[in-house]
């Protein structure tokens, strides 16, 4: 996918030194924004996209047309509002929206990346992103929201830059990628690499791609992204368009045949290498680890207001994980709030509509966007 | 209930961090934030009450007391409040404890199963009270370990705690208790309310 005109991208001219240890410089961060900046700058949001997500947050996706992966948190009057707020949300480095990625072209082999592009780390995902702070003029956000992977960038980026955030929403996440999490995105990224259309991820050069091998990695991953119980509701063992099964290997349930639908149609917007970097970004993070075994010294001075929330039908990022991040918090004494909202959406649940949960972020976001006025 | 918030209210001293353990829709919390300089924090089991508190701007997490006390190192905070929900615990001598730990102080009000309307309703109907603030049936309340002031005060010398201040509570009417009028307000005070600390 080439950069469309309709993407805003920043260069980012100055180095940044990787964890894996190259240093990349002059590089762009595709990045979109909802909303106006008011005068003083203290309204703006950063939005921190999950795995598979891009910087077009809400409304229609000028690239692939369709609305937006948060369209039913973030808009006018919702729970981000952006009649109030503005909201800015960057593709993350590694991805395939813009910013730079494996499908760009290496500028000394003329080259498409592929597998040469450096692996990438949550942690340089946020260090491109705090880019932009500077871009707008903005000394400190409101507030870093993400889901899932968003979710890690938001950790990652309070710990790395503790003065830079008035309030902090991790959602739906993890401090340290589980070994069940590894071992989902391991099953992914061995369905792209073992089509034989990858061709060791130069696929681009012959133009093909391994869209067998990445709707297989996409139907593994959004099985954990529901949970049984949804499944089973919306599900069960209807079949598809038949009245008794064929005896055969087509998708009999209707179950089979949303999979595969959600595999093809995801082919059409995502890049297989770009799955395998920032799968492995996910995998690579742990933050305790980070702060050698100590997760509370990642926050240690930060004056951040934490809102941490989990679901209870998430088995992916589950709410224990969640809140081992809340019991190192009220270790330091770090200001958080918690809560488990109800919902048999599975992991998926913060990109739905869950009335409980966008009541909650809402209230969160206009209480404390009020306290942010009466204090200054 | 006003009364109830005011008395505590007093026993908190400006700029000193306090601890709501189950804060319930955060009324309390309310309450001390609009009348004294402090920060405050809640811990609250039902999600639906974290969620009403969250509206209000309040910090809370949710959470079990009897359970995720535990996550909080000592002495996190100047005061730990727990507001008439003692006797809703499996095991209150261990969250009196936590309490007593995460706290420097600790503030802790109880319905008194001692008035003597709840004595003479058990005399005469020979039936588990049921009153304005015990408004349940016995198969149905949460309330499963009640107990009288003079419990409390007993309770106090079993786990080896202080009580800096104890006051009891009936209608509006506020007084100090002591070893002489224990037997009275045991008998009138509708909720006791006691300063506690460690010994």
């Amino acid at each position: 996918m080439n950069i469309k005109d309709n993407i805003k991208t920043l260069i980012i001219e100055k180095p940044l030194k990787l964890d894996c240890g190259q240093t990349i410089s002059n590089f762009p961060l595709a990045y979109e924004t909802y909303g106006t900046l008011n005068e003083n700058k203290d309204n703006a949001i950063l939005v921190c996209h999950a795995l598979t997500g891009d910087q077009f947050v809400t409304g229609i996706n000028p690239i692939t047309k369709k609305d937006g992966w948060w369209t039913y948190a973030v808009g006018p009057n919702k729970s981000i509002d952006t009649n109030k707020y503005f909201v800015i949300c960057a593709n993350v480095i590694g991805g395939c929206m813009g910013s730079f990625g494996p499908s760009h072209e290496n500028p000394k082999t003329k080259k498409i990346y592929g597998t040469d592009f450096p692996v990438i780390t949550i942690n340089d995902i946020v260090n491109a992103q705090i880019n932009l702070l500077d871009f707008f003029g903005i000394k400190k956000l409101f507030s870093v929201v993400g889901g899932s992977m968003g979710g890690m960038q938001v950790l990652q980026f309070v710990s790395n830059f503790p003065d830079k955030a008035r309030t902090a929403i991790p959602i739906a996440c993890t401090y340290s990628h589980s070994a069940q999490n590894i071992a989902f995105n391991e099953l992914g990224r061995q369905a792209i690499t073992a089509d034989h259309n990858w061709l060791e991820g130069n696929y681009s050069t012959k133009n093909i791609v391994p869209d067998k091998g990445l709707a297989v990695a996409r139907m593994a991953a959004h099985i954990t992204y529901l949970s049984k119980k949804g499944l089973q509701e919306k599900f069960g063992r209807k079949l598809q368009e038949r009245d008794d099964l064929k005896f055969g290997f087509d998708a009999d349930f209707q179950i089979e045949s949303y999979l595969r639908y959600q595999g093809s149609v995801f082919v059409d917007r995502f890049d297989a290498n770009s799955y395998l970097y920032i799968t492995r970004a996910m995998d690579y993070f742990d933050l305790e680890k980070q702060f050698h075994g100590n997760l509370s010294n990642a926050f240690k001075n930060t004056k951040t207001k934490f809102f941490i929330i989990s679901f209870t039908s998430d088995w992916l990022y589950p709410t224990q994980e969640n809140k081992e991040i809340v019991i190192a918090l009220n270790a330091i004494g770090a200001d958080v709030g918690f809560v488990e909202i109800e919902s048999d959406k599975g992991h998926d649940s913060f990109l739905l509509d869950v009335p409980d949960f966008l009541k909650t972020l809402k209230n969160f976001l206009d209480q404390s966007f009020v306290e942010n006025y009466n204090e200054n | 209930m006003k009364t109830e918030y005011k008395i505590i209210a007093d026993m908190i001293e400006n700029n000193s961090s306090v601890l709501d353990v189950g804060c319930d829709d955060g009324t309390l919390m309310e309450f001390l934030k609009a009348n004294k300089n402090i920060n405050i924090r809640g811990i609250e089991i039902s999600k639906e009450k974290v969620q009403i508190c969250i509206a209000k701007g309040l910090t809370v997490i949710e959470g079990n007391a009897e359970f995720d006390l535990k996550q909080f190192p000592n002495n996190s905070f100047d005061y730990v409040v727990l507001g008439q929900t003692l006797q809703a615990f499996i095991n209150p001598e261990l969250v009196i404890k936590e309490l007593l730990r995460v706290g420097k102080k600790a503030i802790v009000t109880i319905p008194n199963f001692g008035h003597w309307k709840v004595r003479l309703y058990l005399l005469i109907k020979g039936t588990m009270p049921i009153t304005n603030s015990l408004p349940n049936d016995w198969y149905n309340t949460p309330n499963i370990h009640m107990c009288t002031i003079k419990d409390f005060v007993k309770f106090s010398e079993i786990i080896g705690f202080k009580i800096f201040k104890s006051l009891a509570l009936k209608n509006k009417n506020i007084s100090n208790i002591n070893n002489s009028n224990l037997f009275f307000k045991n008998l009138f005070g509708e909720l006791g309310i006691f300063q506690i600390e460690k010994k």
